[in-house]
C-alpha cells in the first residue's frame, strides 16, 4: 500500500473521528442504533446498550470527576431491584416502575455518597465498596422481598402501548429500540450535564480540587451531586436491564458489577463520551466471542485489560482522540 | 456536618437490616433468648476457633498492608497470590512429599512470582496516580486465577496436613483440631520473624524509612526501587504461605481466593493500611468477632464484617494504628 | 478558559461539512458491510430440531457441566441413529452460562432469538434454573430442567413450559430420611448452606424425621462458597448428636465434611450428606469413607437395571472407560426424555410436546420414569450409598455402595395442593 495511501487512510480517520467527537450525542445514538446488525444477536446488543449506559454513568464519577469508586453496583442493582419489584410484586406500570428504579436509585446514591464524600483517593474507593457490600447483603437477606439468591423473577413485561402503538417486548429488535428512546435520551441529559457549568467545575475537581476549592467552588456539594446523579443514570440501566431479562439476579448488586464498570470505563476510555459505550461493547463483545473458542476467556480479558492499564489507560477511544488531535 | 447523620444512619441501616430478617425466622429469637443458656466453654472454645480463623487473616493482612505502606499500591491480586500459594504448595507436595518442605518453598515461589510482577508491571506506572496499580493488580487477578485454571485444572486439588498434625486434641475446653493450633503457632512464629526481620535489621530499618520519605531514602544512595520490588515480594510471600497453610483445610480451587480478598481488605482497613501490628489486631479481632457473630447472629456475620470497615473508615479512617493521610 | 475552547481542547477542532458527514456515513456503511459478526459461529442448521443446553462450562462446577452435556450429545445422538424425526435430526447447542442467573437469560435468549431452539435444557444452579425458566416460560418454549430445586415445581415459577427432569430437595430427603433416622439415633444436628437448596434439604428431613421422634440439638447455617467451616463446629459438638446432616451441595459439602473430620467429628457421630456427588467423592478421596448419602443414579445400578448398562457402555465409548456421573445421568436423561416425546408427538410444536411429556413413560438409565401433570416432575427411584472405606475400593471408580433402593413413586413427592397447583 502507497505511502500517500496511508497517509489518506489516516487523514480519513481523523477527520471521521473529528466529526464523531464534536457531534458526540448523535454520533453515540447513530451507532446505537445501527448495533444490533453488527453484533451477533440482539441480547448481546442490548446488554451492550445498558451495560454502556451503566459505565457512562460510573464514568461522570470517574472519568469526569476523578472519584475511583468501587460501588456502583449498589446502584445499578437497587435500580433493577426496585424496577423489578414494583413490576413482579405490585404490578405498577412499567414506565412507572423504571421511573422508580431511577428515583431510588438515586437516593441509594445520595445516602452512599452523603457518607463517603468527604474521603478521598483509595479511601474513598474502599468505603464505596465496603458500603455497597452492606446493599448487597441486605438485598441478599430480604427474601420475601428481593427472592433473596434466587434472584427475583416474574418481572414480565412483554407488551407496552406508546401512544396508542402496542410494541412487542419479546421481539428482541422493538425491545431493544424501545431502551434505544431511554437510553438516547439520558445520553442527552448526560451531554447537557457536562456542556454546563456544573460539568465545567467538575472537571475542574478532576484536575486539581484543591485549585477548584479555592476559586470557590463548593467542592463537597458538587461532588455529592454529580455521586447522586452518577446513580440514577446506573439506576436507570438497572431498571431496564430487569426487563429485558425478565428476572434480577442478585449478582446485579455484587462487587463484581462494581469491577465491571470500571473495566468498561478504562477499557473504552474515561473522561470521553464515547468510550464507555466502545468499552462496554469490547468488553462484552470479546467475552462473547472469546467464549465460543476458549473456556479461558477471563485470562484473555484480564491480560488485554492489563496491557491497556499499561500501554494505553486513556482506553481505545481516549487514544484515539489523543492521537487526532496531534 | 455528617456525623450525626452518620450515626442515625448507621443505626436504620442495621436497625432496618434486622428488623427484616429476624421475626420471619423464628429461630433466630431463640439465640438471644438463649445468649445466656450458652455455656462459658462453648464460648471459649468458639472464641479460640475465631483465632484460628484470625490467624489466616492476619498472614494475608500483614503482606497487603506492607505493600499498601511501602508502595501505596492496594493490591488486588492478592486474593490471587494466596491461591498461587496452595496451589504451589500442592505442586511442591506432589513433587517431594514433603509439607515441611512446603513451607519453605512456598513463600520463596511466591514471592519470586510477586518480585517479578512488581518489576515488569508495577514500576511503569508509578507516579501516574494512585488508582493505576489498583486496576493493573486488579486485571491481574483475572489473569493468575485463570492461569491456574490452565495448569491445575479446575477441579479441586486435595492436600493433607502431615499425619503428626491430624486429629483433634482436647485443650480443656472441648476437643479442637490439631492442625488449627499449629496454624496459630505457624502464624506467630512467621509474624514475629517479619516484625524482627523490620526492627532489628539493617534492611528492615531501610524499608521502614522508605515508608516515611522515599526521597531521603533514594538522596542517600539506596535504590528505592529494588527496595519496593522486595517489599512486593516480601507481602505477597505473606499471602502465599497463608493459601498454603489454609489448604489442608479445605479443597484448593482456582476461586479459593475471591472471598478471602475481601476479608483481607476488611482487616487491612480496620488495622490501619501500612501498620503491621494493627494488621495482626485487626486479623485476631476480626477472626473471633466472626466467629462470636456466627454463633449469636449468623445472618449478620457477613453484613456485619462490612458495616464495621465502612463504620472504621468514616470514623477513624487510619483505622486502629494507621498513620493519617496515608491514602489521600 | 470559556467552555467552548475547553471542549475543543478535549475533542479537537473540526469544520462541520457536509462533505466530512458524507464521508462518515460512508465509512459506517462500509464498517457494517464488513464487520467479521456478520459471520455465523456454531450456529444451527435450518430444520433440525434443536435443543438449546445452557451450562456452567467456566467455574467451579465446570466438571460437572461438561458431563452433562457430554451425556445430553450421547442422547441426541441415539435419536439421530434411529431416524430423528421423520429424518429431521437433532441438534445440540451447548453454551456457557458461567453460572450467573443474568449471564443464562442472555444466553437462553440468544439460543431462542439467534439460533431458534425448539427447546432448552440445563442448568446447574437453582438461580440459574429460575432464570432460564422465566426466559423460556415468557416465549412459550419447553425448559427441561436437570438440576435440583424445590422452587421450580411451586406456583410461583411453574408454567405448562416447565419440566423438571432432576430430583427436587423433598424427594431427596424422604428415602434418606427413612434410612437414617430409625439406624443411627434420635439426636439430629444439621449443618445448613443458607440459601433455598439448603433450607428445603430441612424442611423435608424434619418432616420425615417427625415419625421417629428425632431431637434436633442443633442447626447451624453457613454462608454458601463457605471456605473456613471452623465458626460452626463447636457449636455442634457442644450439642452430641447421634447423626449430622450436612446439607449443602458441591465444595462445601467436601470442605465441611473434611473440616467436621479435623474436629474428630467422625468418632462421635454419623456423617450424612443428603445430596451426595460422584464428582465430589471422587475429589475428596478418603475424607468421604463411612459418609452416607441419596443420589438418583450410581454407575453399579448397571448390574441390576438393563437401560443402565446401556447407557453406562454409551458413555464408556467416549470416555475410555469411565463409567457416568449423577447429574451427567440427568442430561441424557433429560434431553432423551424431550425428544422421546418429540418423536411421539410428531412434531416440534411446543404444546403438542407438552402433551406428549405428560404422556411419556420412559426408562432411559434406571427404570420406570414419568413426568407428573401438575408440576411436571419426573417422577423416579432414590438410591441411598454409602462411601466405601478406601480398604474396600476396587478401582477408582469403585466409591459407594448402594445400601437402599426406594422405587419411582409420587409417594415421595409433595402434593400438588401443597405446591398450590
Amino acid at each position: 500500500m502507497s505511502d500517500i495511501g496511508i497517509r489518506v487512510f489516516g487523514n480519513q480517520l481523523a477527520i471521521t473521528i473529528r466529526v464523531v467527537a464534536r457531534h458526540r450525542v448523535a454520533a453515540v445514538i447513530a451507532t446505537l442504533v445501527l448495533l444490533p446488525w453488527v453484533v451477533p444477536y440482539e441480547a448481546l446488543s442490548v446488554n451492550i446498550l445498558l451495560f454502556g449506559l451503566y459505565a457512562v454513568g460510573f464514568n461522570l464519577v470517574y472519568g469526569y470527576t476523578g472519584l475511583l469508586s468501587f460501588g456502583h453496583a449498589a446502584f445499578f442493582g437497587v435500580g433493577a431491584y426496585a424496577c423489578g419489584i414494583a413490576v413482579a410484586t405490585f404490578d405498577v406500570n412499567w414506565l412507572l416502575a423504571i421511573a422508580l428504579g431511577t428515583i431510588v436509585a438515586g437516593f441509594v446514591a445520595m445516602i452512599m455518597g452523603g457518607l463517603a464524600i468527604r474521603t478521598r483517593g483509595i479511601y474513598f474507593a474502599m468505603v464505596t465498596l465496603a458500603l455497597a457490600q452492606c446493599v448487597y447483603y441486605i438485598l441478599y437477606q430480604w427474601t420475601d422481598l428481593t427472592g433473596g439468591e434466587n434472584g427475583l423473577r416474574g418481572v414480565s413485561v412483554q407488551a407496552v402501548n406508546i401512544l396508542g402503538l402496542e410494541l412487542n417486548l419479546l421481539d428482541p429488535m422493538t425491545k431493544y429500540y424501545v431502551m434505544l428512546v431511554f437510553v438516547a435520551l439520558a445520553l442527552w441529559i448526560f451531554s447537557r450535564i457536562l456542556e454546563s457549568p456544573f460539568g465545567a467545575v467538575l472537571e475542574a475537581i478532576r484536575e486539581n480540587e484543591k485549585r477548584a476549592r479555592a476559586c470557590g467552588y463548593d467542592t463537597l456539594r458538587t461532588k455529592w451531586l454529580a455521586f447522586v446523579l452518577s446513580g440514577m443514570f446506573c439506576g436507570l440501566a438497572g431498571a431496564l436491564y430487569a426487563i429485558h431479562l425478565s428476572i434480577v439476579p442478585i449478582e446485579t448488586a455484587n462487587y463484581t458489577m462494581s469491577g465491571q464498570a470500571v473495566m468498561m470505563a478504562l477499557l473504552g476510555g474515561m473522561g470521553t463520551f464515547f468510550g464507555p459505550f466502545i468499552g462496554a461493547a469490547a468488553y462484552l463483545l470479546l467475552e462473547d466471542v472469546l467464549t465460543l473458542w476458549t473456556e479461558h476467556w477471563q485470562f484473555f480479558v484480564g491480560a488485554l485489560f492489563v496491557f491497556f492499564v499499561l500501554f494505553f489507560p486513556r482506553g481505545i477511544w481516549g487514544s484515539l482522540l489523543h492521537w487526532v488531535q496531534r | 456536618m455528617f456525623h450525626s447523620g452518620l450515626q442515625l444512619l448507621c443505626g436504620l441501616v442495621f436497625g432496618g437490616e434486622l428488623l427484616h430478617t429476624w421475626p420471619k425466622n423464628a429461630l433466630a429469637w431463640e439465640p438471644i433468648l438463649a445468649f445466656v443458656d450458652i455455656p462459658l466453654q462453648l464460648w471459649a472454645l468458639q472464641i479460640f476457633t475465631g483465632l484460628a480463623l484470625g490467624s489466616v487473616l492476619v498472614l494475608l493482612a500483614v503482606g497487603l498492608s506492607l505493600i499498601f505502606g511501602m508502595l501505596a499500591v492496594v493490591n488486588f491480586a492478592h486474593g490471587a497470590f494466596y491461591t498461587v500459594g496452595a496451589f504451589a504448595g500442592v505442586f511442591v507436595f506432589g513433587l517431594t512429599g514433603n509439607f515441611w518442605l512446603g513451607l519453605v518453598a512456598v513463600p520463596l515461589i511466591v514471592g519470586t512470582i510477586g518480585l517479578a510482577v512488581e518489576r515488569v508491571l508495577l514500576r511503569p506506572l508509578y507516579g501516574r496516580g494512585v488508582d493505576y496499580p489498583l486496576l493493573l493488580t486488579f486485571g491481574l487477578s483475572y489473569v493468575v486465577v485463570d492461569a491456574i485454571r490452565m495448569i491445575f485444572g479446575k477441579v479441586g486439588l486435595p492436600l493433607s496436613a502431615p499425619a503428626v498434625l491430624q486429629g483433634a486434641v482436647n485443650i480443656g475446653i472441648g476437643y479442637f483440631p490439631l492442625y488449627r493450633l499449629f496454624l496459630i503457632g505457624a502464624m506467630v512464629l512467621i509474624v514475629s520473624g517479619l516484625w524482627l526481620f523490620l526492627e532489628k535489621t539493617s534492611y528492615g530499618l531501610i524499608i521502614r524509612a522508605g515508608a516515611r520519605d522515599p526521597e531521603i531514602v533514594r538522596v542517600l544512595g539506596i535504590d528505592v526501587s529494588r527496595v519496593w520490588m522486595v517489599v512486593f515480594g516480601i507481602g505477597t510471600g505473606a499471602a502465599g504461605i497463608a493459601g498454603f497453610l489454609s489448604a489442608p483445610m479445605q479443597s484448593v480451587i482456582p476461586e479459593m481466593g475471591i472471598p478471602v480478598l475481601v476479608q483481607a481488605f476488611v482487616v487491612t482497613v480496620v488495622g490501619g493500611m501500612g501498620s503491621l501490628p494493627g494488621a495482626v489486631v485487626a486479623g485476631l479481632l476480626v477472626g473471633v468477632a466472626t466467629s462470636i457473630t456466627v454463633m449469636i447472629a449468623p445472618q449478620l456475620a457477613d453484613a456485619a464484617m462490612f458495616g464495621l470497615m465502612a463504620i472504621v473508615l468514616l470514623l477513624r479512617p487510619q483505622g486502629l494504628f494507621g498513620h493519617r493521610g496515608l491514602m489521600e | 478558559m470559556n467552555r467552548q475552547s475547553g471542549r475543543n481542547y478535549h475533542e479537537g477542532q473540526a469544520r462541520t461539512s457536509r462533505r466530512s458527514v458524507l464521508k462518515t456515513a460512508a465509512a459506517g456503511a462500509t464498517a457494517v458491510a464488513v464487520s467479521p459478526f456478520m459471520f455465523n459461529i456454531a450456529r444451527g442448521a435450518s430444520d433440525a430440531v434443536r435443543v438449546g443446553l445452557p451450562v456452567p462450562l467456566t467455574g467451579p462446577y465446570g466438571t460437572e457441566a461438561r458431563e452433562q452435556a457430554r451425556c445430553a450429545q450421547i442422547a441426541v445422538d441415539e435419536f439421530n441413529a434411529a431416524g430423528g424425526l421423520n429424518g429431521r435430526m437433532a441438534e445440540l447447542l451447548v453454551r456457557d452460562d458461567k453460572l450467573n442467573p443474568g449471564e443464562a437469560a442472555t444466553r437462553t435468549q440468544e439460543l431462542i432469538e439467534k439460533d431458534k431452539v425448539h427447546f432448552v435444557c440445563g442448568s446447574l444452579s437453582a438461580s440459574v434454573q429460575l432464570a432460564v425458566n422465566e426466559v423460556c416460560k415468557a416465549r412459550g418454549v419447553i425448559y427441561m430442567s436437570i438440576s435440583q430445586s424445590d422452587e421450580i415445581n411451586e406456583v410461583r415459577d411453574f408454567s405448562k413450559y416447565t419440566f423438571h427432569e432432576a430430583m427436587n430437595p423433598h424427594m431427596t430427603t424422604g428415602p434418606v430420611g427413612r434410612y437414617v433416622f430409625p439406624k443411627h439415633g434420635k439426636r439430629i444436628a444439621f449443618l445448613i448452606a443458607d440459601y433455598a437448596f439448603g433450607h428445603e434439604l430441612v424442611r423435608g428431613l424434619k418432616r420425615e424425621g417427625k415419625q421417629y421422634g428425632i431431637e434436633v440439638v442443633a442447626e447451624v447455617k453457613h454462608p454458601i462458597a463457605s471456605k473456613d467451616f471452623s465458626t460452626f463446629m463447636p457449636q455442634i459438638q457442644a450439642a452430641k448428636p447421634d447423626v449430622l446432616f450436612l446439607c449443602n451441595f458441591g465444595y462445601d459439602q467436601l470442605n465441611s465434611i473434611k473440616q467436621a473430620i479435623e474436629f474428630g467429628f467422625k468418632n462421635n457421630m454419623q456423617l450424612v450428606v443428603p445430596v451426595l456427588l460422584y464428582t465430589q467423592r471422587l475429589v475428596g478421596g478418603a475424607a468421604y469413607d463411612g459418609v452416607v448419602g441419596g443420589t438418583n443414579y450410581y454407575w453399579e445400578l448397571e448390574n441390576s437395571i438393563p437401560s443402565a448398562k446401556a447407557f453406562n457402555n454409551s458413555y464408556r465409548k467416549l470416555s475410555n472407560g469411565s463409567p457416568p456421573s449423577d447429574y451427567g445421568a440427568y442430561g441424557y436423561s433429560g434431553v432423551s426424555a424431550l425428544l422421546a416425546a418429540t418423536r411421539a408427538a410428531g412434531s416440534t410444536d411446543a404444546d403438542k410436546v407438552i402433551a406428549g411429556l405428560e404422556a411419556l413413560k420412559y426408562d432411559k438409565y434406571k427404570g420406570l420414569q414419568y413426568f407428573r401433570k401438575c408440576d411436571h416432575q419426573s417422577v423416579q427411584s432414590v438410591y441411598i450409598i454409602a462411601s466405601k472405606a478406601q480398604a474396600e475400593v476396587k478401582n477408582t471408580y469403585d466409591v459407594f455402595k448402594i445400601v437402599h433402593s426406594e422405587p419411582a413413586g409420587e409417594g415421595i413427592l409433595r402434593t400438588c395442593s401443597e405446591l398450590g397447583l
